[in-house]
């Protein structure tokens, strides 16, 4: 029997750790098949836009550089986008319960590498979210603010989502299988109600008082500030506080789960 | 550093002085006590033991998933992880290790797409038999269309190093010997395989080489017959009362004497000198010899009565 020997040393290492668009274009269209995951983040927060808007008496009354349309505009797009996310990173968690990441492991592919491509996914779907409620209030016109509070304001919240992709995937380690969405769809609405995103809260009330703690009030302020100029310090404090915080939750889920890949 | 071109033949697998503790509560697991083992490149290698003896702890490390507490894990000369890198070694797990909602093709490609270097993917669908199915759901995919999906990632990257855990599980007789000689053809190319199975019947048949894991440590290795032969013996059974023990265990190759009530028991490596004593020198009736098959070595070797 003549055995060919398998020199490896001619085996090649992919470049930036196995990172590739392909994988990033199948997990995007991965998202998209989920009829679920499209209801409740691309649907649903345009749909409440309409709504909202649509029976808002008070549409026009200005607010900082713009009018309440607008204000509602960039609340509903913050709302679709962190849901999106929040599904996004759920995700990360049922694909290690299914033996999925052991599966990677197995393969070039680096974890940080890993993690960027679902941070990514979630920027992605992120935006599209935040793009549908945008195109809406362009369709429906009542929306109205200089282009570059526009643009602003969409930035910061794409950039906002990331601390709801960080509690996604918490989440969705602490509850087991495909039922991490049926909490946080819910759960995401009642932050909002709180925070201020579907309806302006009385500043000093006590409602005000518990709301300024909860996640979903630090995001909205910031994601509305290019519009309102109006982001108290307490505001960016709470931003950035529940980011450093899923993030932390994430992260040591993820290593209590490393016993067995 | 030593490069691996220099040598004309790294070993495929090289473990040395393995051990492997696991923490439970305040107690700690020996899981694996101390493996030396050497696989030369083209071998295929059964992988024999136990649930809990270790088998599945071991080739973790084989595959970088996890580090030994002390010795050190080799695989074509180099870490477990650079090996993975270079798309080395694959492995095929029984279960799971699928996206339910991905399609068999959007599988391989999504695969393909994080090594270097691979075979095209129309061509491991090709090979892998699932070319007809390649725009199926993987959730819509039998056991064994999902197994196909399996061997056709692990061998997008055309692997030297080949891990399998129970390969030909639910695969009917017609099946398993296409598998096997599938294998076969890509072992004498120089792809080492190493499979972890239970059954051992197909260790004996298929493998060239079978290593015995019991308790954390590798109790017999070597080709199937030399397995056998480890606890070659045979147990004569007659009846005999008032046996003359010490003169039949001073007979040659006899390793035990029993006396159950009338009945003679003898374990002997050579069962005719022992058979002949009996029924020319004693009054012994009703001799029966038994034989042991791989199942009784294996019960014997690793001393779990299952």
């Amino acid at each position: 029997m003549t055995v060919t020997s398998i020199d490896p040393s001619v085996r090649k290492v992919p470049p930036f750790g196995g990172f590739s668009l392909t994988v990033l274009g199948i997990e995007i269209r991965r998202m998209l098949r989920n009829r679920r995951t499209v209801v409740f983040s691309l649907v649903l927060p345009a749909a409440l836009f309409f709504v909202i808007t649509g029976s808002d008496e008070t549409w026009a009354e200005p607010v900082g550089s713009g009018n309440e349309a607008a204000y509602i505009l960039i609340s509903m797009a913050l709302y679709g986008a962190a849901l999106t996310a929040a599904a996004g990173g759920s995700m990360v968690a049922l694909e290690r319960a299914l033996g999925w990441s052991r599966q990677l492991r197995l393969t070039p592919l680096n974890p940080v590498a890993y993690i960027l491509t679902k941070a990514l996914v979630a920027l992605t779907m992120g935006a599209l979210a935040i793009a549908v409620v945008n195109a809406c209030g362009v369709v429906q016109g009542r929306a109205e603010m200089p282009l570059d509070v526009w643009v602003s304001a969409a930035l910061l919240t794409l950039f906002c989502t990331l601390t709801f992709a960080a509690l996604g995937v918490f989440v969705g380690y602490v509850v087991p299988g495909e039922n991490a969405m049926q909490i946080l769809g819910p759960g995401l609405a009642l932050l909002s109600f709180l925070g201020g995103v579907f309806w302006p809260l009385t500043e000093g009330s006590a409602l005000w008082h518990v709301a300024t703690f909860t996640p979903m009030y630090g995001v909205a302020m910031v994601a509305r500030a290019p519009l309102t100029h109006d982001l108290p310090w307490y505001a960016v404090v709470n931003a950035i506080a529940w980011l450093v915080l899923f993030v932390a939750g994430a992260a040591w889920r993820m290593s209590k789960d490393t016993a067995r890949v | 550093m030593t490069s691996p071109t220099t040598l004309t033949r790294v070993a495929a697998v090289r473990l040395d002085g393995v051990t492997k503790d696991f923490a439970n509560g305040k107690q700690t697991v020996h899981a694996v006590r101390g493996i030396d083992l050497e696989l030369q490149q083209g071998e295929i290698v059964a992988f024999l033991g136990p649930n809990g003896a270790g088998k599945t702890t071991t080739i973790d490390m084989i595959l970088g998933l996890s580090h030994p507490t002390t010795g050190t894990a080799r695989v074509l000369g180099l870490e477990p992880r650079q090996a993975i890198a270079r798309g080395l070694v694959s492995a095929v797990m029984q279960t799971g290790g699928l996206l339910k909602d991905l399609t068999v093709r959007e599988t391989v490609t999504y695969t393909a797409s994080l090594f270097a270097d691979t075979r095209p993917v129309a061509e491991v669908l090709e090979d892998a038999g699932i070319t007809d199915i390649a725009d199926r759901k993987v959730q819509k995919c039998s056991g064994g269309e999902q197994q196909r999906l399996r061997f056709a990632m692990a061998l997008l990257s055309d692997p030297a190093l080949l891990l399998l855990d129970e390969p030909t599980t639910g695969m009917d007789v017609e099946g398993r010997r296409a598998f096997w000689s599938a294998i076969r053809r890509d072992a004498e190319q120089g792809r080492t395989v190493l499979f972890a199975t239970h059954y051992l019947e197909e260790a004996d048949q298929y493998a060239d080489r079978i290593v015995l894991i019991s308790h954390g440590r590798i109790v017999a290795d070597g080709t199937g017959s030399e397995i056998k032969a480890l606890t070659s013996g045979r147990t004569i059974r007659a009846t005999l009362p008032d046996a003359d023990t010490d003169a039949i265990a001073a007979l040659d190759g006899v390793t035990g004497v029993e006396v159950r009530g009338d009945a003679l028991l003898v374990h002997a490596k050579d069962s005719d000198t022992v058979a002949r004593h009996l029924l020319t020198r004693t009054v012994a009736r009703d001799l029966e010899i038994t034989s042991h098959g791989l199942e009784d070595a294996f019960i014997s070797l690793t001393g779990d009565h299952r």
